[in-house]
């Protein structure tokens, strides 16, 4: 019996394809994968896989209150955050719930007590069933708030610990959100595009995955445009390139249908299988 | 001349879904507009300089937070710290930095005192002469944080720049998604061009970026790349924004060349690519030349 493994699809720069290749590639897989949809700002995965969704539970932070009658405007909450989420300005406290992270600093330094926390939701989790059996979880982050890392926390929680396999669609760029996302995988799929901008983004997230020291591997969508400065770049830095995908009008329209690859040629299914062969093989040598 | 005539116009361009073509059409906005400020505010993933191939004349430091570093050898491993996180960040006096959210509540609690919060280096921010005029910009350090702060930053000093040399436009190439950065993007602009896609993703994730500037009351204008990949997604676009109220100020047509051009380093106008170069330019004399 094979070890569970976390598997991420990241990119670095955005619209390369990595929900076309996470898609396309639970699908491939036996029965019962579990995927995650930790694009939260702009998740789409669900268009490919039409899961049906079973729950739906509000997901935030905790911000702080203060009690009005009890503060004495010493001014220590002003002093520790390190957010500028919590102001004293005169004898008033003012907190302004966009900047807060939930860190419990104020509420912790209050000589008074005068802080307590409430729960405030910036996002929500959904849970469902989708196509092969695929067990689907989807964070979506709520209009106007600005951080997504708390969300992707949590629905790295909430995910089921007996999968076996996971997948975990990650968001485009190398900061924070991609970061969570990344973090505690055994594997990281990079898609790409043989373009300059395809290959400035891709070192980007090398280095990102680098310092995360994870195993990573390049798939490179629409392969036949562009030149092959990312090929060369794969070569010299020693990543495999685990698929190449080509530029065809059929696959961007099926695509832009919610389709994925597996629906517009099935003979990309064992391809993907043999995608997923070499990345257990990967694993297993980086265990090593 | 009352004050405001002077205050530069700001645009944004966003697109929720990454790569619908946000830097391609900035780019080109670069060489259609004349007296303008250019900023490069997708710090985490920045491609603009890929094409205007900046020659930089300022490089400043960006620090975005502060990272505890605790004396080991005074640390008692009183484990207070590791109780306190609520990010799972530190154990044994031992910090991890991809989870830490350098709020500080380990330093605050420390009962030793041997945590101190240190300043960061997490990036530049740059000045730049391109051959179609100044450029702000930006590099976050790899796996850093902070990148709203960043653009932040990024907006700041290309408005200063316009200010100081009388331009007319600052043209902001804005980062995917919706959040932090993205906020910090658009806050306060002038207009943002939404840049979408006729597929089902790029559909879903324009809806949401467009309620997003909703609920900033920025006015906000669609245009639609690669119209002719699919044509029905696309007069759903159409119907979606009439309904909204929302213009569309041009569709470009899908053209290999327009991956030919980046190749070689040109914007769109440059490489005057059939079809797409015109297209580009009826929604540039919609977005900014008519203004």
């Amino acid at each position: 019996m094979d070890t569970p493994i976390t598997i991420t699809i990241a990119s670095g720069k955005g619209g390369t394809g990595k929900t076309l290749v996470a898609t396309s590639l639970v699908l491939s897989l036996p029965e019962g994968v579990q995927y995650l949809d930790c694009d939260v700002e702009a998740p789409n995965a669900h268009i490919f896989l039409q899961p049906q969704w079973e729950e739906e539970l509000k997901t935030g932070l905790v911000v702080p209150r203060v009690e009005a009658a009890v503060c004495t405007a010493c001014g220590e909450c002003n002093r520790v955050c390190e957010f500028k989420a919590i102001v004293v300005i005169v004898d008033k406290v003012l907190v302004f719930d966009e900047l807060c992270h939930g860190c419990g600093a104020c509420s912790y330094i209050c000589p008074s007590d005068a802080i307590t926390e409430i729960e405030k939701a910036i996002g929500i989790i959904r849970k469902g069933r989708a196509r092969n059996g695929i067990r689907f979880l989807q964070g979506l982050l709520n209009i106007g708030e600005p951080m997504a890392t708390p969300i992707i926390r949590r629905l790295k929680k909430e995910a089921a610990t007996n999968a076996r396999i996971t997948l975990r669609d990650a968001p485009p760029g190398t900061s924070c959100p991609v970061i969570e996302s990344v973090e505690g995988s055994d594997f990281t799929i990079l898609v790409t595009e043989p373009t300059p901008f395809g290959l400035n983004d891709l070192k980007l997230a090398v280095g990102m995955g680098r310092e995360l020291h994870v195993p990573m591997g390049v798939i490179i969508n629409r392969a036949d445009a562009g030149d092959d400065r990312v090929h060369r770049y794969c070569g010299k830095e020693g990543l495999p390139i685990l698929l190449e995908i080509p530029l065809k009008r059929e696959i961007a329209q099926g695509y832009a249908d919610g389709q994925t690859l597996i629906d517009i040629l099935p003979e990309y299914r064992d391809r993907f299988q043999g995608v997923f062969a070499r990345i257990q093989e990967e694993v297993r040598h980086a265990g090593k | 001349m009352p004050e405001s005539s002077r205050m530069p116009k700001q645009l944004t361009i966003i697109s929720g879904k990454g790569g619908t073509g946000k830097t391609t059409f900035t780019a080109a906005f670069a060489q259609l507009t004349e007296n303008k400020v250019m900023a490069d505010c997708d710090v985490d993933a920045a491609d603009l300089h890929l094409v205007l191939a900046p020659e930089i004349q300022k490089t400043a430091p960006f620090y975005g937070s502060r990272t505890p570093v605790v004396d080991l050898e005074r640390c008692t491993r009183c484990g207070i710290c590791t109780q306190v996180c609520r990010f799972d960040a530190i154990h044994g006096g031992v910090l991890n930095l991809f989870a830490c959210d350098h709020c500080a509540l380990c330093m605050h609690a420390c009962p030793e005192n041997i945590i101190t919060m240190e300043e960061s280096h997490s990036g530049d921010w740059f000045i730049s002469n391109t051959r179609f005029g100044p450029m702000v910009h930006a590099r976050l350090g790899i796996a850093e944080e902070n990148s709203g702060k960043l653009v932040t930053v990024v907006r700041k000093e290309a408005l200063n720049l316009a200010k100081e040399q009388g331009a007319e436009w600052v043209i902001i190439d804005g980062p995917p998604g919706i959040g932090c950065p993205v906020t910090a993007a658009l806050t306060g602009v002038t207009r943002v061009l939404i840049i979408t896609e006729p597929t089902l993703s790029g559909i879903h994730d324009m809806e949401r970026v467009l309620s997003l500037t909703t609920h900033f009351n920025i006015p906000a204008q669609v245009c639609v790349n690669k119209y002719d990949i699919h044509p029905d997604n696309t007069r759903r676009i159409e119907s979606y924004c009439r309904q909204k109220g929302i213009e569309i100020v041009g569709k470009i047509p899908f053209d290999r060349g327009v991956i030919e051009a980046m190749v070689s380093g040109k914007t769109v106008m440059e490489a005057d690519v059939p079809g797409v170069a015109p297209a580009v330019r009826q929604v540039w004399e919609r977005v900014i030349g008519d203004w």
